[in-house]
């Protein structure tokens, strides 16, 4: 009886703080969006180039999160698809003229292509093999690279220069103010078809693939072709990215499509939270922000500062399992709700 | 003719160093069924303190003892400190805290011994063994070890009542427990011995590759790769399948691909086991009732 009588109240309580957190959400956009939009009109042309490395990374880790966090696959080698973006990007630009923007879309049909491939086979391994198959395209993506056959192509160990592009139509815009900006149009367009992507239908679906596979193919749930989708469609995010990066950076070289780079991805998503779309913008602003601040402080720590962001990170990914498991966005969704029940009294029934 | 046999050799001396680690990898996948993405930055761990001790005058075989004893604490730790509380986590969140622990020992052994390579002796007198030409004698050592390694593996878990308690916690741990086998502590065990281990592939890997803190990223690699194509649950088949790992990757080294990207011999084999013969060459495959 209690259950009966208490239920109307409940559900009034809690229709009351979702409109509260609804309006909380739109208030945090906004927020968002001003400080997005007015960012290149204050800071330095290197912080702009830090900021638009972050929008870079929030692509790549919202792909990876896709994949790992909505659909329970385990990727430990994004860094390969990234990989392959910036270099479809770099060679596309210097070998057959493209311009520069008409190669973002391509080098992320090429990495869906990669990615649907690398998942076909993908589709018969459980979470720990695909883990181990997915590490091992991690480590060995750097000696691909420099491969001496592929060298006309890749430029080697010495990789490829690329020119800085412009801003077009004689916008009054800085190089550097015109590359944050195109990394914002394609993150909010990304950001966008994600959030559309994981509410809808197919997400539902790739979701149920995550938690109960069996029940999920009783419903009717093609798992072999969601699975090899989820793949390739989380390769294009990390294609998309990484030919955003080679643009910004302007200029690509094996070295930097290690293990690391990798497992960086990783730890993005697990800072930012497992299965959230806007937490991978806390992930991204991690992992840009905190290998720099450890740079900082090699004067302090002298040569071994090059093991910080690894200890850092290591530390990270344990604790956050322990403590927080759900991350950021897990934090600032349950947080206030905590914070309502600490300080609202007890009602007395 | 024997360049190849060459080759061949020192692809079995490599492989030996693989399976070692691939044997360390399956103690913990039989026990768990999960694979320990850390184990070679473990190994890499233990090499540097064996590397420490020698450096400040130990004798060798000493230093060799006293690293084994050393890992073998450190693994039976880390299991009870950092594994134990995920227990009956998804298999994400392990790997994940792997991830987190291989990046640990990385970024310490970094900080502590620093990046620069270091040169690790071998503990084998420099003549070569019965006047053959093929192998150096570190590499005939290796080997060696390498068989002393398989040989007291199989007889602590055939002929001791611990091995045989670690068999059973592993194949049925509620009736181990039935029993009175104390399972949990049957895991640390295995964690212990499987670092243990893992420091033996680690010594004798370091005189070959050198010594830095990212020594064990690849032959890590070939260690799965090992263990995947000779079964993962099965000891004899991951050792066999590291030491063809070993001799596929030399000869496909020199031969096939060029030396600059033998580690992706080890993703082809990788991918191309799991997809073709998921269980590998010797593994049981496994039936799940749905």
């Amino acid at each position: 009886m209690t259950l009966a009588n208490d239920t109307p109240t409940a559900l009034s309580a809690a229709a009351i703080a979702q409109a509260g957190s609804r309006r909380l959400q739109r208030l945090a956009m906004g927020v968002f969006c001003i400080f997005a939009l007015g960012l290149p009109f204050v800071a330095s042309g290197y912080h702009l180039f830090q900021f638009a490395q972050v929008l870079i990374y929030a692509i790549a880790l919202l792909g990876l999160n896709i994949l790992t966090g909505y659909n329970g696959q385990i990727s430990l080698g994004h860094g390969a698809f990234y990989a392959i973006g910036g270099y479809a990007m770099a060679i596309l630009a210097t070998k057959f003229d493209v311009p520069y923007w008409a190669t973002i879309p391509v080098s992320g049909l090429i990495c869906f292509v990669a990615g649907f491939l690398f998942g076909l086979p993908a589709l018969r391994l459980g979470g720990l093999y695909l883990a181990l198959a997915t590490f091992a395209l991690a480590v060995a993506t750097p000696q691909l690279l420099n491969y001496r056959g592929f060298d006309a192509w890749t430029g080697g160990s010495q990789g490829l220069q690329l020119g800085k592009p412009h801003a077009p139509f004689a916008l009054p815009l800085t190089s550097d103010q015109w590359l944050y900006f195109l990394c914002l149009v394609c993150a909010a367009l990304m950001f966008w078809a994600a959030a559309n992507l994981v509410r809808g239908r197919i997400g539902r679906a790739i979701i149920a693939i995550r938690d109960h596979p069996i029940a999920a193919e009783t419903m009717g749930i093609n798992i072999s072709f969601y699975k090899a989708m989820c793949f390739g469609v989380s390769a294009l995010y990390a294609g998309v990215a990484g030919a955003l990066g080679s643009i910004v950076v302007g200029f690509i070289s094996p070295d930097s499509f290690g293990l690391f780079l990798s497992l960086s991805f990783l730890v993005g998503i697990v800072v930012g939270g497992l299965a959230s779309i806007w937490g991978v913008l806390f992930g991204a602003l991690f992992i840009e922000f905190v290998p720099n601040y450890a740079d900082q402080l090699s004067d302090l720590f002298g040569e071994s500062a090059k093991a910080l962001p690894g200890a850092i990170y290591g530390i990270l990914l344990i604790g956050l399992m322990y403590l927080m498991p759900t991350g950021v966005a897990g934090v600032i969704r349950t947080a206030p709700g905590l914070l309502s029940r600490l300080f609202s009294r007890p009602k007395r029934v | 003719m024997s360049a190849l046999l060459h080759q061949i050799f020192s692809g079995l001396a490599m492989g030996g160093i693989y399976a070692i680690l691939a044997l360390a990898l399956v103690m913990i996948y039989q026990a768990t069924h999960l694979v320990n993405f850390a184990q070679g930055e473990m190994a890499m761990f233990s090499t540097y303190v064996a590397w420490e001790m020698i450096d400040s005058g130990m004798p060798y075989w000493a230093a060799f003892a006293l690293t084994i004893v050393l890992s073998f604490i450190g693994g039976m730790l880390i299991e009870r400190i950092v594994i134990r509380p995920f227990a009956h986590a998804p298999v994400l969140t392990i790997v994940i805290v792997f991830i987190g622990l291989l990046l640990i020992f990385n970024s310490v052994a970094g900080w502590r011994y620093s990046y620069t390579i270091k040169t690790f002796d071998s503990p084998f007198p420099d003549k070569r063994w019965f006047g053959n030409t093929l192998m150096s004698s570190h590499e005939s050592g290796a080997i060696l070890v390498t068989f002393a390694v398989l040989a007291l593996v199989y007889a602590f878990f055939r002929f001791t009542p611990l091995g045989l308690a670690m068999r059973a916690a592993a194949q049925n741990p509620a009736s181990s427990r039935l029993v009175g086998i104390r399972v949990g502590w049957m895991l640390a065990i295995g964690w212990g011995l499987a670092a243990a281990i893992g420091a033996v592939a680690g010594m004798m890997a370091a005189p070959i590759v050198y010594l830095d803190p990212n020594m064990m990223l690849g032959i890590l690699l070939y260690a799965f790769a090992g263990a995947v194509l000779g079964g993962i649950d099965n000891p004899w088949g991951a050792a066999i399948g590291g030491f063809t790992v070993g001799v596929l990757e030399n000869i496909a080294g020199a031969y096939v691909v060029g030396p600059e990207i033998k580690l992706s011999v080890a993703l082809v084999i990788i991918v191309g086991v799991l997809v073709v013969r998921p269980s590998g060459l010797f593994g049981r495959t496994l039936v799940t009732r749905v």
